[in-house]
């Protein structure tokens, strides 16, 4: 097992050091965060800034083609009625709905994420989970999200974790890698760290907090946690890594408090598609409404939405 | 066809404008003192303003009291501890501090507010710090009342009458709630002053203290300057004395206690140490370290205003608070958002001021961020010095402002010798992920409290106060409530 301040390899032959962190001030600094009063101006940007970094998801065994076209539409024009909202960043779906999302998507600005590697628990073989990713890239995904091994990661071989990401990382071509930790079976906020600096070493894109198959998920103390380490990383290799909270933000305050927590920690550069991503699906219709309320002054309701 | 996005709509983290709403609050053009439970009018008409220092606008007329509006007010204090107050059940005294702890509840932006205003200090802190831990210290002490058999087996106490009370402009009402509550709790009544520039949460107060039916004469608010302070603690009516403030002041004041032979607590100045250590969770040391002096304005007694950081990280880790102040926001008190509010006064920025010239004049390396100061009002920059040595003075003497001097060290006993070596002793802080050297660092450090992993932690049930200059005393806890009681030789009737 690594001591608290140990270092990792980077794949250009260098190392990054991780850092111990003390989980009731880590928590103490995302509530401070989270007082943050965003208003008028503020508040409508950050709800279409919410909007652009939003991979709209749907990972279920019952997905179908005509689910995921309903999905992409809604991706291309979240709301029907009010041309000047943005498109979402990604739509995320499972491999064998790469192709069909593709097709709905064509001609427009919204990408194509496909979770690989043996979603999401990760536990088949390496070349199986290699060649998924490919699979999933050869259908038209642009960017993969896949899970960190956490059997590797947790049982101390860090080694065989960092190599198979640098394979995933190889399999993916042109396409963006997201890593997720599923930071809720970690354990600590310092193992997430240092799984954020063994991932970001390994050559991924986007670091990740989970999979939305578990409770715990993106919580604003563990993206504070992962933002921190983008921003070491940084430091240390001049290398920019992106950030993508996913699982449990279902509210429009929620995700500006996010935007608020990234925004502070890493810069407003970071408040783009390129370096932020929230994977959600029920949140888009919740920052619709608080649009909605900008711009009428009232509520209005789900049933002035559209449900896909 | 896509929608364009419309790059107006973008987030960052200038944000807009979120004023908490000054409707809540309702001024008076001038206010006498709180005697016997009526504002009664000074008796000289000698008055002073009270400004906003975010602003400069003036807030109201305060009367600046008198040996004989002090005299009036332990008057009534006498009479009140002789009479209804004294012959109270100490479960009836806690109903009325339950009842002060509840109102401030109920009122908490109110005061959060007025105290903005009148002080400076950002609403984030005066809403999330100020207001809850006054409620708190109410509720707290409201529970010993009657259980103060139990808090000292074995002995007999009794209140030691009329206490006199100075309190500070840096946590105004805070400060007077940390001082009211055991002193009532135990049984005494009280003339309290609270500092010139920041009156008007206590005077407000006095009206909470109405509104709970606080039988007259209990709590007496006389307001003024060093003057008034002067003719409380001269005044032969006074049992015991409590002041928080400046060293200076302490001096003169346990000086005319000592000829007095009453009871006298301290709670003044301070150069706290905060130590890094290379092994210290990095991120949560900076953030801890940054909030430690920069919070309030670096207006606390305890704030952390040396920084002693391990040699090996020493560049990364300034690096880094640097980075941490540039994102500060600096600003409108009242805005929901500002994170540093103004000085308090147009003297300590004076103070502040001169200090930091001194520390460029000796040759510490100055750094501030850059910062767009608003044109009215008392504002200053946070503030780095590096290359300090342990003789400049910028790294001795209490700045009370946001100026934090960084030095280095190489071991711990190094840490320990330079934290130690200041004539005050009133806190510290340690950062570091090694329990056993925490336990080390907190036996040999010389200062009242010591944070291991967070920094300006407070709680009533916990006891605060100083060693050498930072004055003796504590507040908080059983420690804070002995203070405000005497051992009586003989239990029936009460002798004294």
């Amino acid at each position: 097992m690594m001591n608290s301040t140990a270092f990792l390899p980077t794949t250009d032959g260098g190392s990054v050091r991780t850092t111990p962190v003390d989980a009731v001030a880590l928590e103490a600094r995302a509530a401070a965060l989270c007082t943050r009063s965003i208003k008028t101006t503020s508040k409508r940007a950050a709800l279409h800034t919410t909007i652009r970094c939003i991979d709209l998801t749907t990972l279920e065994g019952i997905d179908t083609p005509g689910k995921v076209a309903s999905l992409c539409q809604k991706a291309i024009r979240p709301d029907p009625a009010n041309p000047t909202i943005p498109s979402v960043a990604a739509v995320c779906v499972y491999p064998e709905m790469v192709e069909h999302a593709v097709t709905s998507v064509s001609g427009t600005t919204v990408v194509v994420a496909s979770v690989a590697g043996a979603f999401p628990a990760g536990m088949s073989t390496p070349a199986v989970r290699v060649a998924d990713i490919a699979d999933a890239v050869g259908r038209g995904a642009g960017e993969i999200d896949i899970v960190l091994n956490r059997s590797a990661f947790m049982s101390g071989d860090l080694r065989r974790a960092y190599d198979e990401i640098v394979a995933a990382k190889e399999a993916c071509g042109t396409a963006h890698l997201k890593v997720i930790l599923e930071t809720g079976e970690l354990g600590s906020y310092e193992q997430v760290r240092r799984a954020s600096m063994l991932a970001m070493a390994a050559g991924a894109d986007f670091i990740k907090t989970s999979t939305g198959k578990i409770p715990k998920a993106a919580t604003h103390p563990m993206v504070l946690n992962m933002a921190e380490a983008i921003r070491d990383y940084a430091d240390q290799t001049g290398v920019i890594v992106g950030l993508k909270g996913a699982g449990g933000i279902r509210t429009a305050k929620q995700a500006w408090h996010h935007l608020v927590i990234v925004g502070e920690t890493l810069g407003s550069d970071w408040l783009t598609p390129e370096r932020f991503r929230l994977g959600a699906s029920s949140l888009l219709n919740d920052v619709l409404m608080q649009i909605q309320k900008l711009d009428t002054g009232h509520y209005s309701g789900p049933n002035y939405v559209t449900v896909d | 066809m896509t929608p364009t996005d419309n790059p107006l709509e973008s987030f960052d983290i200038d944000y807009a404008p979120a004023l908490e709403s000054t409707a809540v609050i309702d001024i008076a053009d001038s206010y006498g003192h709180f005697i016997n439970g009526v504002f009664v009018e000074p008796s000289s008409g000698v008055t002073f303003p009270t400004v906003n220092p975010a602003t400069e606008t003036h807030l109201a007329d305060i009367a600046d009291g008198s040996p004989e509006d002090v005299d009036r007010a332990v008057t009534a204090a006498r009479t009140a501890f002789e009479g209804p107050w004294g012959q109270m059940t100490g479960s009836e005294r806690g109903r009325y501090l339950f009842r002060i702890a509840r109102q401030l509840q109920e009122r908490s932006r109110e005061f959060a507010v007025l105290e903005t205003m009148d002080g400076g200090k950002p609403i984030k802190e005066s809403r999330d710090l100020d207001l809850p831990l006054s409620a708190a210290w109410f509720f707290y002490y409201a529970g010993w009342t009657d259980k103060l058999e139990y808090a000292f087996p074995n002995r007999t106490v009794a209140p030691h009458g009329v206490v006199g009370q100075i309190v500070p402009w840096n946590f105004p009402l805070m400060m007077a709630a940390w001082k009211l509550a055991p002193a009532l709790a135990a049984g005494n009544t009280v003339v309290l002053k609270p500092a010139e520039t920041t009156p008007l949460t206590a005077l407000l107060l006095a009206d909470v203290l109405c509104d709970v039916d606080l039988p007259p004469g209990v709590v007496n608010i006389v307001t003024g300057a060093g003057g008034t302070g002067a003719a409380i603690v001269d005044h032969p009516g006074i049992d015991k004395l409590a002041f928080t403030g400046s060293t200076e002041v302490g001096k003169t004041i346990q000086r005319v206690a000592s000829t007095r032979r009453i009871p006298l607590t301290l709670e003044l100045g301070g150069k706290a140490a905060h130590i890094v250590f290379e092994d210290s969770a990095f991120d949560q040391a900076v953030e801890g370290v940054v909030t430690g002096i920069y919070s309030n304005q670096g207006h606390v007694c305890c704030a952390g205003s040396r920084l002693l950081v391990e040699e090996s990280i020493a560049e990364h880790f300034v690096e880094r608070v640097r980075r941490r102040i540039s994102t500060l926001r600096l600003g409108n008190p009242l805005d929901k958002n500002t994170d540093v509010g103004a000085i308090n006064s147009a003297d300590q920025l004076q103070r502040i001021t001169d200090m930091v010239a001194t520390g460029v004049a000796e040759g510490a390396d100055l750094y501030q961020p850059e910062c767009e100061l608003p044109d009215k009002g008392f504002w200053f920059p946070p503030t780095v010095f590096t290359g300090v040595q342990q003789s400049h003075t910028v790294a001795r003497e209490e700045i009370f402002g946001p100026v934090l001097t960084v030095q280095t060290f190489r071991t711990a006993e190094e840490a320990v010798e330079k934290a130690n070596n200041t004539p005050y002793g009133l806190s510290a802080g340690i950062w570091t992920e090694k329990g056993s050297k925490i336990l080390w660092m907190a036996e040999k450090l010389r200062a009242g409290v010591v944070w291991a992993n967070t920094y300006n932690r407070f709680d009533p049930a916990s006891p605060f106060g100083g060693y050498k200059e930072s004055g003796f005393g504590r507040e908080g806890g059983l420690h804070g409530l002995a203070p405000y009681l005497r051992e009586q030789t003989s239990g029936a009737g009460g002798s004294a």
